[in-house]
């Protein structure tokens, strides 16, 4: 057992770190009221190598290991929720799911330009119908020649309104539910494929999620990605790394929250002493530090599982549920902290309380990732459950 | 014990109801978006009698008493949280400090204008360096001749921009601090020195302005002391005592219309191949809610009978805002999440529901103080004075 960084993994950090407090703190608030994407900033995170970090040197990306890759999303999140969520799924959906599934020509194809931003990811999955279902999807892929003909709705899709490439599942066999799935490689401008309604959320905002039509969006075979009706273990990948990813967003969330509480309890002054002398701070702050620490603990272990070849979907999923409930419930504590100025969009607290209750519902609910938990306790009885 | 209400209470919950329904509900995404105070509204409920629902009525009130009260409360937040903080602003803490404590002539003068919404009150007791510790207030009442002159500031006031009619706590006598040494004074809009700030950016509550209060030397007649002078932190502390009665109704509503709006979204939406109705995860979820929501209920209202029946409520009062807001704010937390991502979108009501509910857990004391109050009453019982 050895806790400790290696001293690759503490670089890292330290660079995601000052680009985080130098580049992304002082825009946050911006991003948040304008509900605008940063593409500048997004250029500046790619010159960086922030856009392709797990992605193999050979194909323009970093090549850092799963432990850095969770520190960026942390470092991120500390600041900008926004931020961290559009990297984190460009990365973790879209172009982790061409590495592992696309061929060496989509690869070369795709992957550099990924990693250098010039095309932004995202991951068509979600329907208006099928949401923690996604086997249930009624989008169709019609083989014709020597492509598919694409024909359905996909709605909040993450980055939608900025990518340059999105990965598409559609049913090739709608009768074998999840079975009959296959993913592909599709890019913004192909005929047959609109851009619809950016969805307004409650937090989150400068995050462009969007509804996508496809009416007779012909997809050549070369873009399939894996297998015809291959497109059910390539979700399950992607579900693994995005939970995986979150769970970091979620710690760097719930450690920018306690900051921000615990600066406020220091200045206060209430009764003629700092809050920060009121047990009923005292404990909503211990009780958060204890939090982090556990869910620092859950993350570092889950990408150590990833970083060593190890199966890490259920460690991931616990992950992410504890991260998601941890980070609400700390920025609620530090909201409640901050008493009246909490509820003021003046002050910091408001927007991660807003941005963090999206971690509880994006990239699987809560209930979906207790059921992943649950399955796993039960299939070493030898039951398997269904959700 | 007879837990039917008397037929005018259930009229005037029908009366109300339908009043939401129709004319509040609908407008109430509009009332957030726009961020527009919604005056047609109030001049509406004003017309209706509903500003004056707890008041007798000599007054101008309907009679209606603290057990009508919080059926108007809740009923108005079961429709929109800004109308209904508006006027629990405006009749819970703000008129109430007049009708507890205000002598017959100020009561004349004021209340039956502010019943029928003609007038507008508000409330102002915090100060940038007094919130929960409200006795720490700064602000200043000297006497010159028979007139009073008032210098200082006050903050998160609730429609402190529409306000015509501003019960504010100074200091009269510094020396003896807001204990013994704080005053009440009804002061006028129109008033000289008197000004208000730009409305607050809040996360919630976008239809309920709230701002800072400046007063510049506002020139304010002996007679409009509310109350007596020197004893004006009782009168205002008494005023949030029974405040936190009706606030509890008002979360109730809040946490009874994410309640409806969980059991129509499981019978509507399948996922898996059935109504997710048929989970147990979201059947748990609203059976939780359920038996919270009439603990709740049961809480408010026993607690409102006991301030109609002159019987003390101090202890309950609090229970009723502690109880109430952090059981809103977890009901409708469980109905964004039933929700899924449309839970959280802009387009429909929970998401607004749950920006607006949050405040609840901090305004009008804090969750904090609350337990302060409640503990306080608990120890005294067995001689133990705490202090905060």
């Amino acid at each position: 057992m050895d806790f400790s960084l290696t001293d690759e993994q503490n670089m890292f950090r330290d660079l995601f770190r000052d680009f985080a407090e130098k580049e992304v703190a002082k825009l946050a608030e911006h991003i948040d009221r304008s509900e605008e994407p940063p593409l500048d900033l997004f250029r500046k995170a790619a010159a960086q190598g922030f856009f392709g970090a797990p992605i193999p040197e050979a194909y323009g990306g970093v090549g850092i290991d799963w432990q850095s890759y969770c520190m960026l999303a942390e470092e991120l999140s500390k600041h900008c929720l926004s931020t961290a969520i559009t990297i984190g799924l460009h990365t973790s959906l879209a172009a982790l799911s061409i590495l592992d599934a696309g061929s060496e020509e989509q690869k070369q194809n795709y992957l550099p330009s990924m990693a250098a931003a010039e095309m932004i990811g995202a991951f068509a999955l979600t329907e208006p119908d099928a949401g923690s279902d996604p086997g249930s999807m009624s989008t169709l892929a019609e083989k014709i020649g020597d492509g598919y003909r694409l024909n359905g709705t996909k709605s909040w899709v993450s980055n939608g309104g900025i990518a340059g490439v999105f990965v598409v599942f559609a049913a090739t066999d709608p009768k074998a539910r999840h079975k009959g799935l296959t993913a592909f490689i599709v890019e913004k401008d192909t005929p047959g494929l609109t851009l619809g309604y950016r969805e307004p959320t409650m937090g989150l905002r400068g995050l462009d999620i969007r509804t996508m039509y496809f009416e007779d969006c012909i997809v050549p075979e070369a873009n399939r990605l894996g297998a015809e009706n291959g497109g059910w273990p390539i979700i399950l990948r992607a579900f693994d790394r995005v939970r995986l990813t979150l769970a970091a967003v979620s710690l760097g969330a719930a450690e920018a929250s306690l900051a921000l509480g615990v600066t406020f309890a220091a200045e206060r002054k209430q009764f003629g002493t700092q809050i920060a002398h009121k047990q009923a701070i005292q404990n909503y702050v211990a009780d958060a530090a204890v939090d982090i620490e556990a869910l620092r603990g859950l993350v570092r272990h889950a990408a150590w599982l990833a970083d060593t070849g190890q199966d890490f979907g259920r460690a991931a999923s616990m992950a992410k549920y504890f991260g998601a409930r941890a980070a609400q419930n700390i920025a609620n504590k530090m909201l409640q902290t901050h008493g009246g100025y909490g509820f003021s969009d003046e002050y910091a607290i408001s927007r991660y309380y807003r941005d963090v209750r999206a971690l509880r519902v994006l990239g699987g609910t809560d209930e979906i990732q207790r059921y992943v938990v649950a399955r796993a306790a039960f299939e070493e009885k030898g039951i398997r459950i269904q959700p | 014990m007879n837990y039917d209400l008397p037929p005018e209470y259930t009229a005037l919950r029908r009366m109300m109801r339908e009043f939401c329904e129709e004319e509040i509900k609908p407008a109430a995404k509009r009332i957030d978006h726009s961020g527009q105070v919604p005056r047609e509204m109030l001049q509406r409920l004003g017309e209706l009698g509903f500003l004056g629902v707890p008041f007798p009525r000599q007054y101008g009130g309907m009679g209606a008493g603290e057990i009508g009260y919080c059926i108007l409360m809740e009923e108005l937040n079961r429709a929109s949280p800004s109308v209904a903080t508006i006027v629990g602003a405006h009749i819970g803490i703000g008129v109430m400090s007049l009708y507890l404590d205000g002598s017959k002539t100020l009561q004349d003068k004021y209340m039956p204008d502010l019943c029928s919404g003609k007038k507008i009150c508000a409330f102002a007791l915090t100060e940038p360096n007094a919130g929960s510790d409200a006795a720490a207030i700064q602000m200043r009442a000297t006497l010159e001749g028979d007139s009073y002159f008032l210098d200082g500031q006050k903050m998160w006031i609730t429609n402190g921009p529409i306000a015509d009619v501003i019960n504010v706590l100074a200091l009269t006598d510094p020396a003896l601090g807001a204990r013994g040494g704080a005053t009440v004074f009804a002061v006028e809009r129109e008033w000289e020195g008197y000004s208000t700030g730009k409305p607050e950016r809040k996360m919630g509550l976008h239809g309920s302005p709230t701002s800072l209060l400046n007063f510049d030397n506002v020139r304010v007649p002996k007679e409009n002391i509310v109350g007596q002078l020197g004893l004006g932190f009782v009168t205002f502390m008494k005023t949030l005592d029974i405040g936190r009665v009706s606030l509890g109704a008002a979360t109730l509503g809040g946490a009874q219309a994410a309640l409806e709006a969980c059991v129509r979204w499981a019978r509507t939406r399948s996922q898996f191949g059935r109504q997710i109705a048929h989970m147990q995860s979201v059947q748990f979820i609203v059976a939780d809610m359920a038996a919270e929501i009439e603990a709740l209920r049961a809480l408010v209202y026993r607690t409102a009978w006991l301030v109609d029946t002159g019987r003390p409520f101090i202890k309950e009062a609090g229970m009723c805002k502690l109880l109430g807001s952090e059981t809103a704010s977890r009901c409708i937390d469980r109905a964004v999440q039933i929700h899924g991502a449309l839970g959280l979108s802009r387009d429909f009501p929970l998401e607004r529901a749950f920006r607006d509910a949050r405040i609840s857990e901090i305004f009008e004391g804090t969750n904090e103080i609350q337990r302060i109050v409640i503990a306080s009453e608990l120890m005294q019982e067995v001689g133990v004075r705490l202090r905060p």
